[in-house]
């Protein structure tokens, strides 16, 4: 695949983001620039608080940013109020959480439902489940599954409804370095094999090796863009 | 099913017993108001098919004698629209088993056909038949005392002439729905009851052959009640007329109507209050139970639910837990009103007397469910997606310390540090916290409402029989005597005191305004039976001019000092102006005392007593009443004791019954609303315990700081409870004011303590199985899933 060459399905210019904590003003993001085209793996490094999940949230359209643009194809995110990046979310991204948060009264299964419920072009959660390696704990609560299994069914949740985005916040983080590379052949598969788009932020510089663009973040600022010209193997990769 | 409605459904039965909890506050609502009120309406759609079905009289107009054909210019007045006449009278009655006479009140019926008005309903037997002079009808709730049936015989004194009558039937009236001997206040149906005559033989009795000494009058639909009332009043002043009066007079209808009015009370007032604090605290537990739910909801919204579907998951969830409330409330009401009203039944005779629930009340009651639940719901859900999904998943940022009160009063130096965490915690959130001693002091109020009414009735039953009544028996003679006659009761072995009274009907007129009533007689020095304010202070026997109750002042417009025109209603009919000597506030309204000489005075004529107070040594009581059911003269016996008896046994039963409910209702309030405040505390506040837990806290210091903070709240919710409760008490107490009689507003110290303990005990169980929890927290998955 040549990236370069593709049209950008998502693309942020001049992003900034200030928000108020207590009686400090935190200045979290600072005119950021960013493009991501079809099928790209983007993994963004960044120390904690380098603003990486501020910037993964506003293009995921789970928060906006107190200036600049953000163009997802034709449309103007940052001119869209709050049911309009519902509908964005809804129809055209997947979310993959540290934290995994599923809900723990619904099974596996149900918590892949939960989304192919109210997508339009879904697979089904058996099949998603499959994907990812879990067709064998479809009907087990989340209390029942080990930590990365639950990060998996946040994965199958998340593409199961077949997005055109995928957004991952430190998806190994809560995860052992087995389990972790397990949940990144999950992500690195599911790029290969349905063309999604992908942005993974970590603060594993080792993750790096699986993008075709590692950012580097700091302060609110991208402070370094790297292009892999060859993507290493999950495998090859140490932390 | 989908993912959504499966969440719901697991969601619904992990929370069961909060649900539970928030579902029964919503039926004890809704129940409140199909029980009382469904009772009430049921109460009044069967008085109104009984008056109708028996024709029952706009207007009575008692009268010495007047003949027959009076009775075509009455009719001929304008605004009557029909008129009966009849003969009526008091008897003694000779019944085995019994120290005090009983006395009957004999009503005369047409020989053929039935009586034009105040019909009367057979429950069985049959109706009197003609020529039969012996026949008698008695009434239901006598003839169930003192089982007497159909075949049976009983002997009466009528006119000083023993008389033999066979029962052939049981009936039932109106007029008679509440029958109250002359002179008491409640019914005692083994002493009093009614027996129907043939007018053919009546009449003859008691020298009425082609006379009669009542009248009825059915007003025409435009009359002026007034207006009429003055016409039948001058038609009759000749023939010794006692004074006409309106339906809302009549003895009977009267007391009926007042235990209505104190129904629809029950029935309107109270439902009302529980409903709206049930709505108020339901929109709280649910607004802060969803609350908690905040990290799901921004994950719902980052998967790209909208809002809409959101907030109706999470109404649904608040509507489960209303459906449940609402078919427990309705059925379980329901059921109490059929209970209530059966209860009702045996007191009120009423023919046709069923629950009947109307389905707008219902529709009412849960539609003020609905909204307090969906209100409460939705709010917390508009709080939670008003936020960006990011940051509503992200744990609320740490609240803002800053020094406050606490810091700068010094007081923070000597608690220990679980203290400070309290109450700084308590300072934090201070709406909250209000919010929730709020919620408990609404408790503590209902159950204050609930208890007061026992003592506004225990106050009264102290006041009425060992203040006001003091005497050991009240005899009253069928007709004024000479004075002489007490010496008969004061030689009586074992009568240490009589003190004689005097009696007498009398029209009270103002200007314009007019009453009629009974002027008492008493003696000035007597310590039997005094003057007594609702507070228990005794008013002196004026030597001139007449003591009002308030309430009668109040509707003739006098004040102390006033000078009213009082036309006594029998002898020789005198009319006099008198000063009003005083005004006292009791809680029978209707009152007028003057000093028995002056009333003597007023009355004209030789010294006459109506009947006589009586103290007596114990030892001879029963056989004092023995003789005095002899004496031809005594017309009737009452004793405080056997009044009081036969008041627990009826009026109070009424009443009690009724607050008995609403304890329990306001128990299961209470406590439902004290075990979910725990619990959603326990939710918001999981993961700040578990973190001290892992930083060694032990059990019972984590306990502490969650259980201390409701305890806090607890007890800064048992004062203001108490200030609300008593404020809706008063309301209560304001709206149960009827024309005839008072409910005294009495709050007492016990009602104050229990409130207080049922809401302690309810805290201490919520806080044990809280407690339990708090032992069970999972300290790892806690701080493994979320920073």
């Amino acid at each position: 695949m040549n990236q370069s060459t593709a049209a950008p399905v998502l693309s942020a210019r001049a992003l900034s983001k200030t928000y108020r904590m207590g009686e400090v003003t935190v200045r979290a993001l600072r005119d950021v620039d960013l493009e991501l085209r079809a099928g790209e793996l983007l993994v963004l490094l960044g120390a904690s608080g380098s603003g990486k999940s501020t910037l993964l949230n506003i293009l995921g359209g789970l928060d906006v940013a107190t200036s600049g643009t953000v163009q997802y194809r034709e449309h103007r995110l940052d001119q869209f109020d709050g049911d309009g990046l519902t509908e964005y979310r809804r129809e055209h991204v997947g979310f993959v959480f540290q934290f995994y948060n599923l809900i723990p009264s619904l099974t596996a299964r149900e918590n892949v439902a939960l989304v192919t419920d109210i997508a339009s072009d879904a697979m089904s959660p058996d099949e998603a489940l499959a994907l990812v390696g879990l067709e064998s704990r479809l009907d087990h609560f989340p209390s029942q599954l080990s930590g990365g299994e639950q990060q998996r069914v946040a994965i199958a949740r998340a593409v199961a409804k077949r997005p055109d985005l995928l957004f991952c916040d430190e998806p190994t983080g809560a995860l052992d370095a087995q389990t972790g590379k397990l949940v990144l052949n999950v992500l690195d598969k599911v790029n290969r094999d349905t063309g999604t788009t992908i942005a993974i932020i970590t603060h594993n510089a080792a993750i790096g090796g699986l993008g075709d663009t590692v950012l580097r973040m700091s302060s609110g600022e991208i402070v370094e863009r790297n292009t892999n010209k060859q993507r290493a193997s999950v495998d090859d990769i140490q932390w | 099913m989908t993912a959504l409605s499966r969440k719901l459904a697991r969601e619904l039965w992990k929370l069961k017993g909060q649900i539970i909890s928030i579902a029964l506050v919503v039926a004890t609502g809704i129940m409140t108001v199909v029980t009382m009120r469904g009772s009430y309406d049921s109460l009044v759609d069967a008085q109104q098919s009984y008056y109708r079905q028996t024709r029952f009289a706009d207007v009575w107009a008692p009268l010495k004698r007047a003949p027959d054909t009076l009775r075509d210019r009455i009719q001929t007045l304008p605004g009557v629209a029909a008129v009966d006449t009849r003969v009526t009278l008091f008897a003694t009655l000779d019944l085995p088993g019994l120290d005090a006479p009983a006395q009957a009140r004999l009503v005369s019926l047409p020989e053929h056909g039935r009586p034009a008005l105040n019909d009367i309903r057979i429950r069985s037997g049959r109706y009197l038949a003609p020529g039969a002079a012996s026949e008698v009808l008695i009434s239901e709730n006598f003839a169930a005392a003192r089982s007497l049936r159909p075949g049976d015989s009983l002997r009466a004194v009528i006119n000083g002439r023993a008389r033999d009558l066979d029962i052939v039937g049981i009936a039932i009236s109106p007029e008679h729905t509440y029958a109250v001997p002359p002179g008491a206040l409640y019914p005692d149906d083994k002493r009093y009851g009614i027996l129907w005559m043939s007018r053919k033989v009546l009449g003859p009795a008691y020298n009425m052959d082609g006379a009669f000494n009542e009248a009825l009058v059915a007003l025409s639909p435009d009359a002026n009640p007034q207006a009429v009332l003055s016409r039948i009043n001058s038609l009759l002043d000749t023939y010794g007329g006692l004074g006409a009066y309106l339906r809302k007079d009549q003895p009977s209808h009267q007391i009926l109507q007042s235990e209505l009015d104190s129904n629809k009370v029950m029935g309107t007032a109270i439902p009302a209050v529980f409903l709206g604090v049930a709505a108020f605290l339901l929109n709280l537990v649910l607004s802060r139970l969803i609350a908690t739910q905040r990290t799901e909801i921004a994950v719902l919204k980052a998967f790209g639910y909208r809002n809409r579907e959101v907030g109706l998951h999470y109404l649904l969830f608040a509507m489960a837990a209303v459906v449940v409330g609402a078919v427990v409330g309705a059925g379980a009401g329901i059921m109490l009103g059929r209970a209530y009203v059966n209860f009702y039944g045996e007191y009120f005779d009423f023919p046709s007397l069923g629950y009947h629930l109307s389905p707008l009340l219902l529709a009412i009651a849960i539609l003020v469910s609905v909204i307090a639940a969906g209100g409460g719901a939705l709010m917390a859900v508009r709080r939670a997606v008003a936020l960006a999904p990011a940051e509503a998943m992200r744990p609320e940022p740490p609240a803002r310390f800053k020094p406050g009160w606490l810091e700068r009063s010094g007081l923070v130096r000597w608690l220990p540090s679980s203290g400070r965490m309290v109450l700084r915690n308590m300072q934090r959130k201070p709406v909250q916290s209000l919010l929730s001693s709020l919620g408990v002091a609404f408790s503590v109020a209902i159950l204050v409402i609930g208890l007061f009414m026992f003592d506004g009735v225990q106050f009264m039953m102290d006041l009425q029989f060992r203040v006001i009544q003091r005497e050991d028996l009240s005899a009253s003679f069928d007709e004024p005597r000479t004075a002489s006659a007490r010496h008969d009761f004061q030689n009586l072995a074992g009568v240490t005191r009589v003190e004689p009274y005097r009696s007498a009907p009398a029209r009270l007129i103002s200007g314009p305004l007019a009453q009629e009533t009974a002027i008492q007689g008493l003696e000035p020095e007597g310590r039997l039976r005094r003057i007594v304010s609702d507070t228990g202070g005794v008013h002196p026997v004026p030597v001139e001019g007449v003591v009002l109750s308030a309430i009668l002042a109040d509707k003739l417009r006098v004040r102390v000092g006033d000078r009213l025109d009082v036309q006594i209603l029998e002898g020789r009919r005198r009319t006099a102006r008198i000063p009003v000597a005083g005004v006292v506030h009791d809680f029978l309204g209707v009152s007028a005392y003057m000093s028995r000489e002056a009333l003597q005075r007023l009355v004209g004529g030789p010294e006459l007593i109506s009947g006589a107070y009586l103290s007596v040594t114990n030892d001879e009581l029963g056989a004092v009443k023995r003789t005095m059911k002899k004496l031809p003269a005594v017309a009737g016996v009452a004793s405080p004791g056997t009044m009081l008896a036969s008041f627990q046994s009826q009026l109070a039963d009424s009443l009690f019954i009724a607050v008995a409910f609403l304890l329990g209702f306001a128990c299961v309030i209470a406590v439902a609303v004290i075990y979910n405040g725990a619990r959603i505390s326990l939710s918001e506040r999981g993961r700040e315990l578990a973190s001290l837990r892992v930083m060694g806290f032990r059990r019972r210091e984590v306990s502490v700081l969650l259980l201390g903070e409701q305890a806090l709240i607890t007890l800064l919710a048992i004062p203001l409870g108490w200030t609300l409760g008593y404020g809706l008490s008063f309301l209560v107490t304001s709206a149960m004011q009827s024309d005839t009689y008072r409910i005294p507003f009495i709050v007492s110290a016990r009602t104050y303590a229990i409130s207080a303990a049922i809401i302690i005990a309810a805290a201490a169980a919520s806080a044990a199985l809280v407690h339990r929890r708090i032992n069970n927290l999972d300290l790892i998955s806690v701080l493994k899933t979320r920073e």
